[in-house]
Formats: structure tokens, C-alpha cells, sequence
């Protein structure tokens, strides 16, 4: 999550933090990241619906730059799995 | 589409001769339509009726319709008709009334079905030993026993306790369990399996890592055992760092195991080296069971008329290990004998080279292709995205709000069509989806469903059908990472799936069409070695008509075998060579090139070339596959005066110089002598096996000669185990020394040896003359380094080469069309070498068999103007598919080799000028995606 030293990014937002619904843009590799996020689904387990996925075919496809957009563009976090 | 799977089936009989056989099998109904079945679940969600699940060794319950295991092929229901409430009483239908594909079908019946084959693969497994035959375990009586194939399934986080480790007494976390090796092998007192099962020390090693990952702070660990073998590759440096990490080992077998108090707990009793009496509490006991051939394999075997040997195992010959005793009829796995999961996919690959090479005049003849209309150019048009969001029975739709999600698409730019499907992957909604890209004229399309890594290919194939380019196709995974995931959450989850598809779009409008990517392929072969391996690779494709040249640096063909006289089970292992030899010179389509080295390659799958020089000069191959089979050979040493005093020798030396063998009273071996040590941290698999033939034969010569074998762990694996039992009947003295406590030689004055050593059974040091030492020094690699930078391919610390997949991929490579065989992969015994050199042939053959093969094209792009020749891309690419090229006054380019890439895209992201991009990954369509998020 993005923080400056006086404010979170909810104060920046002006949300209080029982309205705050991170978003978040997981980078996921197909071969294993991705699979495992499939076979949580398929193990039925649950978990926040705050992640967004962006399929990639190896972690090592990102770009630090993705990830700056990312934030840029008002995502709260980025998660790489690979 | 060549692969035709027969479930619930199986042989009742077989006719006919290799290349002709007629095989009988037996086909159960499934009671599910295959055609129909989505696998969607509602019909085990309801289903009243409830039976011990066996994929979780019967720890937790499935319904009488089920799936065996998530990852089942082919994924589809079956009904257990002795479970199934209909069957037994004539009502119920549950699952009928709730599939939503009306995929039941009661009324299905067993089939009878004739096969023509051309010959026959019997892979039929294994079963645990059968842990309730011993009362000395008290498995079945005490709660907290279990096998190891129950604890398994209990750590495991698709497993009845999703890998939380609770005992299953009191459910309490367990923080000591104990682990008991060779429950059910190495075994005659309680039970018929004299053999090792080679499998459970690794796995009870690994079992008790995970335990402690598990489990966490203050777990503790010990595994009870004979002799750790730990003889894989890289087997020796886990149970090396299992002991690191406070995994306690004892050697000792515990005779009684009782129950400490009321909670389970229970006691071990046993007797240490030292011959102390000890008695320990456990919070669970893990049972190291055995492997035997499963009854049904045993069955099937009898079925095909096979020989089986004493322990029920298929019989085979060491020097054609995956042939049956009746022609054109090959095995693999475990029902061959005991071996992990590498060495069974090895075998696996051997047979189907046998296979091959029986049919090699038939190939081809029943290859199904699929054929597609022509495509359609969809270049300058505008997007037209089509959208099909799917319900998925209630899997999807009875979650998010499914027509909120399509109204929300109709919405998105460049969408023009939007349409809700019950189940998008059923047959006739296929042929609707063509209808409607027609129709409509779509040329981007998205379906929003499940996971692209099960039904992409599909779709893709679909939209083939309607004249698209397979790459204008995107898929939102809005069941298994949205709806499955947040069932609780429904407004969330549609809002999560509104988002996955708006990311979906904005992706698919910036998609391009991708032409499939071909190469060519030269049929012939480079085999790198003319030993054992390198030979029976060579004859294995020469013999299914691919040519092949072999690279040879020393002036003869025989490799490290030449020294070698007999296989474990005592064949000629010179006439074996011999005749290898002979084949060779005699095959219209081997080429020898002896005293040659390679020293230089270049090229890629399918289109290699090599340079090789001889005395006579340089010159080039071109081959379209090649073959490591570089070899190894027993290590020099300088320990217990080897070089200095003559009695003193290394490995078949002793078999050399029968003489002096006649004369000898005293014959010592100390066995890893340079292996599993600081240099060598590996075992090199094969000394236990060579050590305890050699003793046997000169005691079998000489019943009063005095044979001692120094030993740390004794790994006669397998079937093999029969070797040690064999020698200790016949006398021969095994000793156990400690790698701290090493044997110590020294020479007397007149040249005399002695060799002290401490015994851990006698508790004292003992001395002893030995007329002749043998040692067992580690068997190292042929030097690689070259060879592995010509190709590309990598080494692993003790530069063995390194396989792409040590368990699923152990004789390709990473980059495709590159193969290892025989030592150079690791120490092994001929049989292994003569498997996974076939393994090698069959694997290549997989692309020699093609004239052009099918490459993924989503590969890097080099955009040459914006390059700069610093050549990080070529040094972080894993694959060998980016090279620096000299571009005349500019410097060098990069330039990418689309066949070698496998599109991870490290190159592009690595780039500081952005002058590389991947194709269907490109900055602009993943920053669409990035930017649709938000």
C-alpha cells in the first residue's frame, strides 16, 4: 500500500477506513501463481475480492514500469506472484 | 486428439503377435455422459449418499458420484454404482433432477471393445503394503498410527485437513512424531518383501520437512531407519540439510510401540547402536509403507500373458529393461520394480521408444489433424469485440448477477455484441458462438467464464472455426478467481467480475493476429557420447530411421562400461557392448566420428549445426536433434594410499587381476570414498550394488577368503536388496563406519596394509590386514562446461547436466530438442542408462518425426533501430533465443530466435531501451489491462 509520511491513502481520499476497499492488481505467472489462484477457486477458498488479476507468462515479464502505472493509476497495492 | 482414453476399463484377454495384437477390454459404465458432463459439481453437492474417499486414503468422505481428484483426466463425473442409493434401492435420482446438462444416464451399460494395436504399453502401478498384516505397529488399533500415504494426504492443502497437521486421537497439533522405515520391505521376518521400495526414506525426509514447515517452532522429527538411501540426484544434499534443520535420525527398528496415556500418545520402545534400551514418546507415529504390484496390474499382466518374477514384479532383463517376455508387449513404472516418480517417467518414455521402433513402418498411418477454414484478414478493420459471459450452471450465475455483468458489457467501447450462455463450453453453444462472430462480424472476442489454463484452447479453437486468428481472444476468469472465491460476497464478486471483463476488453481491443510459427525439421541426430548411452540412443532412432552421428573423443566406442563385466543381475555386460559396437559399424544410418570433439554450436530445435574437430580438420553437422550422453567415470583419489601402496586399488581393478585375487586372504572395500562429502555432497548410486556382486563372486571362488565392506548407509535399492542378503549369507563382513570416523590405512615396513576401523555393533576398533583394498571412489562427470555453453544448457553444482523438470521432464532440457542420457545426468546402473537413453531417442523422435514442428509464437520482438548492443537480453535469457549479431559500422543487434523462445518476456523486461516487446504481451496491451483496473 502506497503511505506518505503525514497521511494514508485513505485520508488522502477522504475515506474512513471501515469504507476502505483496497485495490489491488496481482501480476500472476500462468505456470504457477496463476494456477494456484485457479485451484484456490477450486478448493473453494475464500478471500477478499479486492485483486485484480493480470495474467503474465513469467513473473519476469514485469516491467518495474507496470508497476509505477499501477499506482499511478490509483491502485492501492501490486502483488507479483511468480 | 490422438490420445483416446478408456476409463473404468480394462484387458480381459489378448490375441495376436507384436504388430498385430487384438486386446479385449472391459468397459464399466461411468453413468455420465462424457459429451455432456461440465464437471460443474452440483450433482456430488447434493447427492445424499456418502463413501470413504480413497484419493484421501479414506480419511475424509466423497459422494457415490464423484471425481477421484481435482486434477482427474479426464475431468468428468462417475456414479459408484455399489455406492449409489438408485442402485441399491431403485430411488433417488438426485444428481438426474440437479445436472444442469442432463450429462446422467442410468441407463448406461458395460461395453465390450476389440482393439487392433501394434503393440502394448502395461503401466498398472502399485499398491501400499497392507500395514494391518504386522501387530507390532498397532496400525488400525491406536489412532495415532498412520501410513505414510495417509499422512500425505494430511499434509496436504488439498487434503481432508487442508494441511493443518492434527493428530487424529484428539486432533491436538502434534509437536513429535516419528517416522518407521521399511514397514513392508527389506523384510522376510514379517513379510514376503525382501526388496527396498527405493522410495521412502526420501519421502519420509520430505514428509518431515513439511511437517515442520507445517507444524512450525519446537516441532520434532525422527525417522527410524536401516540404512537412509538417499540415492537420487540431489537426494543426498536434502537428507544433508534434513539433518541441518534438527531432523533427528536413529538407526534402529522400535519393536514395540504402546500407548503412553489416554490422549494417544503414544510409547516407542527400541534398542540403540550402543545397545541401550530406550523408550521415547511420540505424538504420532508415520508408517513407511512399502510398494508392491498392485493385484489389478498383477491381473492385467496375467491377462497379457507376461512372465512376472518372485515378487510378482514383471520380469525384464537388465540390458532391455522395459521388454516383457513376450515380444512387442513393454513396461513401465513401478510394476517393472520399485522406482520413483523420475525414473518411472524415464521408463515410460523407454517403452514408448520400444514401441516406436516395432511400429516405426506404420507411423503416422492413424494421425487425426484438424482442419480449419481460411482466416479472415482482420487488419485496419475497427474492433468489434464480442463478449459471452457465462453462468456456469449456478457455479457463476447463482453468485454474481450474470446479466448486470453482460449489460455492463454492452456498455464498454468497441463492444458490439454481448450474450449470456448457461454454459459456454457445451457443444452447441460452440456452434453458436460461430454463428454469432459471423453474424455480427466480431473480430475481438472475450468470454467471461472459468480459467484460461483448461478452456482457452478451446475457445481459441471456436474461434478458428469462425475464420479468427486464435490470438484475438481473451478469456475474464470470473468463476475460479471471482465467483468460487467470494460466494459469500455477491455484490462484491459482480462488481470483481464487471472489473475482470473491463480489463478483458480493453486487452482484447489492442490484440493482434499472430501467425502460427513453424520450423522445419532435419531428421538426423548429434549424439555426444559413444558410450552405452550415446550407442543405445543412437540404434533406438537409427533403428525408426533417422540418421545419426555420434561424436566419440576417444579413440573407441564402449565408454565407462568397457570396465564393467556384469549388470546387477548377472548379464555379460562386454557382450552387451560388443554387440552395441557391431550394430553401430553395421547400421547403413549411424556415422562414427571417433578421436572428435564439438567446439562449436549454434542453432535451435529441429535446425541445429555443430562444429566438430579431428585430426583431419574442422567441419560441420547440421541435425535437427542432439543428444548429451557424455559420461562419466570413477573418480582419482588420493585417500588410504591409493597411488602409493599397490594393494590398494579403485573399482573393477580387482576384476582385472584374477591372480592376484587367488592369493588374497583378506579383501577389504571401503565404499564413498570421495562421494557424500564436502566436494562430492551426492551419492553416487552405484558402489553399494558393484561392491557387494564383487564380495559375492570372490566368495562364491574363494568360500574361505575373509570379505569386509566398509560402508556408511547400504544402498542396494530395489530389487538389489537380494545382492546384500546374499552376501552377508555367504559371509561377508559389513561394517559400518561414520563419515567423522573414517577407516584409517597404514603400511607396515614390509608393505603390509591395515586398515582400522571402529565398529558401532562391537562398540570397539578393529584392525585388519588387508591383502587387497578396494576403493570406491565417487563417480564424476566427463568435463562439460564447453558443451554446456555451446548449447546453452546448464549444469548443476557438481556439473552433472541439469534436466528441464527433475521429476515430470528428466531427460529434456529446458530448450527444445535438446537431450541427457547416462552419466553425465547422474551416477546410474546400466539398465537406467540403457532407459533413459531410450527415453532420450523417444523424446526426439517427437520432434524428428515432423517435417515442420509448431512452435508457440508468442515470442520476443526485436525492434532493431531502438537496440543498442548491450546484450542484457541475451544474458538474461534462459533459453539461448536471443543472440548478438554484428550489423556492420553499428555494433552488434540483438536478434531473437523464435524457435528457442518460450515468450516469458524477461528479455523485455529487462531492456533499457524498451527495444524488445512480446508479442500478445506487449507493453501497450498489458498497460490497457493496467489501466483498466483503476
Amino acid at each position: 500500500m502506497l503511505t506518505c509520511d503525514y497521511f494514508n491513502p485513505l485520508q488522502i481520499r477522504g475515506e474512513s477506513m471501515t469504507e476502505f476497499e483496497p485495490k489491488i492488481v496481482a501480476f500472476l505467472c500462468n505456470w504457477c501463481a496463476y494456477a494456484g489462484a485457479d485451484l484456490a477457486g477450486v478448493s473453494r477458498l475464500q478471500y477478499p475480492s479486492n485483486m485484480r488479476t493480470i495474467r503474465v507468462m513469467c513473473s519476469g515479464r514485469i516491467d518495474p514500469v507496470f508497476i509505477i502505472k499501477a499506482l499511478k493509476g490509483g491502485c492501492d497495492g501490486v502483488m507479483v506472484g511468480g | 486428439m490422438n490420445i483416446e482414453l478408456l476409463t473404468l476399463s480394462k484387458v480381459t484377454g489378448i490375441e495376436g503377435e507384436e504388430g498385430n495384437f487384438k486386446v479385449f477390454i472391459k468397459k464399466s459404465p461411468r453413468y455420465v455422459r462424457m459429451d455432456k458432463c461440465i464437471a460443474c459439481g452440483a450433482c456430488a453437492e447434493k447427492c445424499p449418499s456418502k463413501t470413504p474417499d480413497e484419493y484421501n486414503a479414506n480419511l475424509s468422505n466423497r459422494k457415490a458420484i464423484y471425481v477421484p481428484y481435482p486434477q482427474a483426466v479426464p475431468l468428468k463425473y462417475a456414479i459408484d454404482a455399489d455406492k449409489c442409493i438408485y442402485f441399491k434401492k431403485g430411488k433417488c435420482k438426485a444428481c438426474e433432477k440437479l445436472c444442469p446438462t442432463m450429462a446422467i444416464n442410468f441407463d448406461d451399460k458395460e461395453e465390450d471393445i476389440i482393439l487392433n494395436v501394434g503393440s502394448v504399453v502395461l503401466t498398472a502401478g502399485f499398491q501400499p503394503f497392507d500395514t494391518s498384516k504386522f501387530d507390532t505397529y498397532q496400525y488400525g488399533k491406536f489412532p495415532n498410527v498412520v501410513t505414510s500415504l495417509e499422512f500425505e494426504r494430511i499434509l496436504s492443502a488439498g487434503g481432508p485437513a487442508a494441511g493443518h497437521v492434527k493428530r487424529p486421537s484428539d486432533k491436538k497439533v502434534p509437536s513429535k512424531i516419528a517416522w518407521l522405515q521399511c514397514v513392508g520391505s527389506r523384510d522376510l521376518n514379517r513379510c514376503d518383501n525382501e526388496y527396498c521400495s527405493s522410495v521412502c526414506c526420501m519421502y519420509a525426509i520430505k514428509e518431515s520437512m513439511i511437517a515442520k514447515e507445517h507444524i512450525g517452532q519446537g516441532f520434532e522429527a525422527t525417522i527410524f531407519y536401516m540404512d537412509i538411501r538417499t540415492h537420487g540426484k540431489d537426494f543426498e544434499k536434502y537428507y544433508e540439510r534434513a539433518k541441518k534443520e534438527g531432523l533427528r535420525f536413529i538407526r534402529s527398528r522400535v519393536h514395540t510401540i504402546a500407548e503412553a496415556d489416554k490422549t494417544g500418545t503414544l510409547k516407542l520402545a527400541y534398542v540403540t547402536d550402543e545397545g541401550e534400551k530406550k523408550e521415547e514418546d511420540f505424538d504420532m507415529v508415520v508408517l513407511s509403507v512399502g510398494m508392491e504390484p498392485a493385484d489389478s496390474a498383477v491381473e492385467a499382466a496375467r491377462k497379457l500373458d507376461i512372465a512376472l518374477d518372485d515378487y510378482k514384479f514383471v520380469k525384464t532383463d537388465s540390458l532391455s529393461p522395459v521388454s516383457t517376455s513376450r515380444p512387442g508387449i513393454y513396461v513401465a513404472g513401478v510394476i517393472q520394480g520399485c522406482k520413483d516418480i523420475p525414473q518411472s517417467v524415464v521408463e515410460a518414455s523407454a517403452a514408448a521408444c520400444s514401441a516406436s521402433i516395432s511400429l516405426a513402418p506404420a507411423r503416422g498411418s492413424s494421425v487425426k489433424e484438424k482442419v480449419f477454414p481460411t482466416e479472415n484478414d482482420v487488419a485496419g478493420q475497427d474492433p468489434r469485440i464480442g463478449v459471452f459471459v457465462c453462468n456456469c450452471g449456478v457455479n457463476i450465475g447463482g453468485i454474481a448477477d450474470v446479466p448486470a455483468i453482460a449489460e455492463y458489457a454492452r456498455g464498454l467501447p468497441s463492444v458490439a455484441h454481448v450474450q449470456e450462455n448457461l454454459f459456454t463450453c457445451s457443444q452447441d453453444t460452440q456452434e453458436k458462438m460461430v454463428e454469432l462472430i459471423k453474424e455480427h462480424k466480431l473480430n475481438r472476442i472475450v468470454v467471461a467464464a472459468c480459467t484460461p489454463r483448461t478452456h482457452e484452447p478451446l475457445f481459441q479453437e471456436t474461434i478458428q472455426n469462425a475464420g479468427l486468428n486464435p490470438y484475438l481472444f481473451e478469456m475474464a476468469n470470473i468463476r475460479n478467481q471471482c465467483t468460487w472465491c467470494h460466494s459469500e460476497e455477491k455484490e462484491r464478486a459482480t462488481d470483481k467480475a464487471k472489473d475482470l471483463v473491463r480489463m478483458a476488453v480493453a486487452r482484447v481491443a489492442l490484440l493482434e493476429p499472430i501467425p502460427a510459427l513453424s520450423v522445419g525439421v532435419n531428421k538426423s541426430t548429434l549424439v555426444l557420447g559413444g558410450g552405452v548411452a550415446g550407442m543405445t540412443s543412437a540404434i533406438s532412432l537409427a533403428d525408426q530411421g533417422f540418421p545419426v552421428t555420434i561424436v566419440e573423443k576417444s579413440s573407441a566406442l564402449g565408454g565407462a562400461a568397457k570396465e564393467v563385466s556384469k549388470t546387477w543381475d548377472g548379464k555379460d555386460v562386454n557382450a552387451f557392448v560388443s554387440g552395441l559396437c557391431a550394430k553401430i559399424e553395421n547400421h547403413p544410418d549411424i556415422k562414427v566420428i571417433l578421436n572428435s570433439e564439438v567446439v562449436n554450436a549454434a542453432g535451435f530445435v529441429g535446425n541445429f549445426e555443430t562444429t566438430i574437430k579431428t585430426v583431419e580438420g574442422t567441419f560441420t553437422v547440421n541435425h535437427g536433434a542432439t543428444i548429451i550422453a557424455t559420461g562419466g567415470k570413477a573418480a582419482e583419489t588420493e585417500e588410504y594410499l591409493y597411488g602409493k601402496n599397490p594393494k590398494v586399488t579403485l573399482w573393477h581393478d580387482i576384476e582385472h587381476d584374477p591372480e592376484r585375487l587367488k592369493y588374497a586372504n583378506n579383501i577389504v572395500f571401503i565404499q564413498c570414498v570421495g562421494s557424500r562429502d564436502e566436494a562430492r555432497p551426492y551419492c553416487s548410486r552405484i558402489c553399494c550394488t558393484t561392491s557387494v556382486m564383487q564380495a559375492i563372486f570372490i566368495k562364491e571362488q574363494r568360500p574361505d577368503a575373509n570379505v569386509f565392506i566398509l560402508y556408511r548407509d547400504m544402498r542396494t535399492y530395489g530389487e538389489k536388496e537380494v545382492l546384500y542378503k546374499r552376501a552377508r549369507e555367504k559371509g561377508v563382513v559389513f561394517i559400518r563406519y561414520a563419515r567423522d570416523n573414517k577407516p584409517k590405512v597404514t603400511e607396515a615396513s614390509d608393505g603390509s596394509l591395515s586398515v582400522e576401523v571402529f565398529d558401532p555393533i562391537l562398540q570397539q576398533n578393529l584392525l585388519i590386514k588387508a591383502d587387497i583394498l578396494n576403493l570406491k571412489t565417487a563417480i564424476e562427470p566427463s568435463i562439460n562446461e564447453q558443451i554446456a555453453s555451446f548449447y546453452k544448457v546448464p549444469l548443476n553444482e557438481e556439473k552433472f547436466f541439469m534436466e528441464a523438470h527433475a521429476k515430470l521432464r528428466p531427460v529434456d532440457f529446458a530448450s527444445d530438442g535438446l537431450y541427457v542420457c547416462g552419466l553425465a545426468h547422474y551416477p546410474k546402473p546400466i539398465d537406467e542408462s540403457i532407459e533413459q537413453a531410450m527415453a532420450a531417442a523417444a523424446r526426439a523422435a517427437t520432434v524428428l518425426s515432423k517435417p515442420s514442428i509448431m512452435v508457440s509464437p508468442l515470442v520476443s520482438q526485436v525492434n532493431a533501430e531502438v537496440c543498442i548492443g548491450c546484450g542484457l537480453c541475451a544474458e538474461v535469457c534462459a533459453f539461448g533465443a536471443i543472440v548478438l549479431e554484428e550489423v556492420g559500422a553499428k555494433g552488434k543487434r540483438a536478434k531473437n530466435i523464435p524457435a528457442s523462445c518460450k515468450g516469458c518476456g524477461l528479455c523485455a523486461a529487462s531492456c533499457p531501451q524498451k527495444a524488445i516487446d512480446m508479442l500478445h504481451f506487449r507493453h501497450s496491451q498489458l498497460e490497457a489491462s493496467i489501466c483498466a483496473v483503476a
